[in-house]
């Protein structure tokens, strides 16, 4: 397989699921603690780079770590803005004393590493790396659609859904934990600092086109899947265009269009 | 000579303010925190952080735009911030209902675009990623005279313009229905805001670096929040808070190699947590 292929592969995994997670993350009304996460997806690989271990172990440590946490500071498992705000310009902090740490220990080394942990480097995945980015885009998706029911209910009315005895805590927990692997997750592919548009504005035009449920997740899915191919396609004609740019840019301009219908 | 740290706190001063450089980072720094301070006691007020946090993505794009272009980064980082203001002013609906959801997927989209578009600009310009790290994370190196006075007078506009919306701006903020059954202009006072708040962090992302804004624009404010409950106490909490993080994090950077982002975020960091322990017990 090319660069390419191994690139339209976890892309497009990774877009059907940030798709539908960002259709709950929109609902939730929990867009910036998805920001927050994606900052710390920065910090994790930069602290696995200067530590010398894996990226991606960093990645998910940090961003699933961090979540729980957000989710443990506040009431009912929703972390005000102030705090989440504070969280995430301590982590970056973080981060950038790792890169300053990584810059003196590596000789010669440059910004690279965290230009492509913050912009991400979709079209340098290896063929394994691609397959274990699709494995575990399909495992976030299927926990999501194991608990989709009751997440569902519990997004929508709080009260009535603790009431009827659904564990509305333990589901905010369970999904932010979701939230952080899927930000570890798209880190690879549009980086750290832009998988907000990959959440944000697919759920947000399916949000504009249907209140139904089920279509609206479906929707918002196919949303992200076609700015993954356009944007992939777009970076592959035009070199000079960087692919998680692209993406970004696909994906805002169809929110765009749905705001303006 | 290479500068460090002595028990001898006015030799250490001394030290501090040898260089030129670091002279103007600590005035650059002092506007800029004063000036962040009491627009993020605001901010936190009306919960608009996230609105703060994507306006502070703006000037990415601003800063690489102005690059390619041969301007001055300044303009672009006001340009941009400002433009950023007004679209989230107008696509969340001010004056209308709000949507939350709706609202926060705007400013998540937004935010967004903002960095896609900076990053894209950087690599059409052939980016130096080293420039792209001090964009991002601050720098105390390179801040001159002239920078020093053009946040100083932006400063002093965005605080007399906020010291003369400041009464009704408070009423808004606190009981917004109240307020427009009392015929204040709820909706204009909300974009006249945001545009106050792209200023400000147009000028606090020229020293913190563009994802660092927030130790200055919400730490100060949230700490004087977990402290005090009244308004003018907390408001110079916030702008004496602010003050303390700038310096002590700037002065920590110069004597350390590491750097200022780092401190200035840490620094906050434990002091919210302090304050909530604080306020807990």
């Amino acid at each position: 397989m090319g660069f390419f292929d191994n690139a339209l592969l976890a892309g497009s995994c990774i877009a059907i699921a940030s798709g539908l997670i960002g259709w709950f993350v929109v609902l939730r009304v929990q867009v910036f603690a998805g920001d927050a996460l994606s900052h710390v997806a920065f910090t994790g690989a930069l602290a696995a780079a200067a530590a010398g271990l894996d990226l991606r172990l960093g990645l998910f440590v940090a961003t699933v770590a961090v979540a729980l946490g957000l989710a443990a500071l506040g009431e009912r498992a929703r972390a005000d803005d102030v705090t989440i705000g504070i969280v995430f310009v301590g982590t970056l902090g973080l981060g950038v004393l790792c890169l300053d740490l990584f810059n003196a220990g590596a000789a010669g080394a440059n910004g690279t590493i965290a230009a492509r942990a913050l912009f991400g480097s979709i079209f340098s995945l290896t063929a394994g790396e691609a397959q274990l980015a699709a494995l575990i885009a399909a495992g976030i998706v299927a926990a999501l659609l194991s608990i989709g029911r009751p997440l569902l209910f519990a997004s929508l009315d709080e009260s009535v859904a603790a009431a009827g005895g659904v564990p509305v805590r333990a589901l905010g927990l369970a999904f932010l934990a979701l939230l952080g692997l899927d930000a570890a997750e798209a880190t690879q592919a549009v980086g750290a600092l832009l998988l907000l548009g990959l959440l944000a504005a697919p759920a947000g035009a399916a949000h504009r086109l249907t209140a139904s449920p089920y279509r609206g997740m479906a929707l918002s899915a196919t949303i992200a899947l076609v700015s993954m191919w356009i944007g992939l396609a777009l970076s592959y004609w035009i070199a000079v265009l960087a692919p998680g740019s692209m993406v970004v840019l696909v994906a805002a301009a169809f929110y765009a269009l749905t705001a303006l219908l | 000579m290479n500068p460090h740290l002595t028990w001898n706190l006015a030799a250490d001063v001394r030290q501090l303010v040898e260089y030129r450089f670091m002279v103007n980072a600590l005035l650059a720094a002092s506007v800029v925190a004063v000036m962040a301070a009491v627009v993020g006691w605001f901010m936190v007020l009306r919960r608009e952080t996230f609105a703060g946090h994507t306006l502070s993505m703006m000037s990415f794009p601003g800063a690489a735009a102005a690059a390619l272009m041969g301007l001055p980064l300044a303009a672009g980082y006001f340009a941009f911030c400002t433009a950023g203001a007004l679209v989230i002013a107008g696509a969340s609906g001010v004056g209308g209902r709000r949507a939350p959801a709706q609202e926060s997927a705007v400013i998540g989209t937004v935010g967004a675009l903002a960095l896609a578009l900076g990053f894209l600009l950087l690599s059409v310009y052939g980016g130096v990623l080293e420039s792209l790290e001090s964009l991002l994370f601050g720098s105390i190196l390179g801040v001159t005279r002239g920078q020093v006075l053009t946040l100083a007078i932006v400063a002093v506009c965005v605080l007399s313009l906020l010291a003369l919306a400041g009464r009704p701006l408070l009423f808004a903020s606190i009981d917004e229905p109240l307020a427009r059954a009392r015929r204040v202009p709820v909706g204009s006072l909300s974009v006249a805001f945001l545009l106050m708040l792209g200023l400000a962090v147009a000028a606090t992302a020229q020293i913190t670096g563009v994802l660092l804004v927030f130790a200055l624009l919400v730490a100060p404010a949230g700490i004087a929040r977990e402290l005090t409950p009244r308004i003018d106490a907390g408001l110079a909490l916030s702008v004496l808070l602010g003050l303390v993080i700038a310096w002590v994090g700037l002065g920590l950077s110069y004597f350390t190699n590491y750097s200022p982002g780092f401190y200035v975020s840490t620094i906050a960091l434990v002091l919210y947590a302090g304050a909530r322990v604080a306020r807990s017990v």
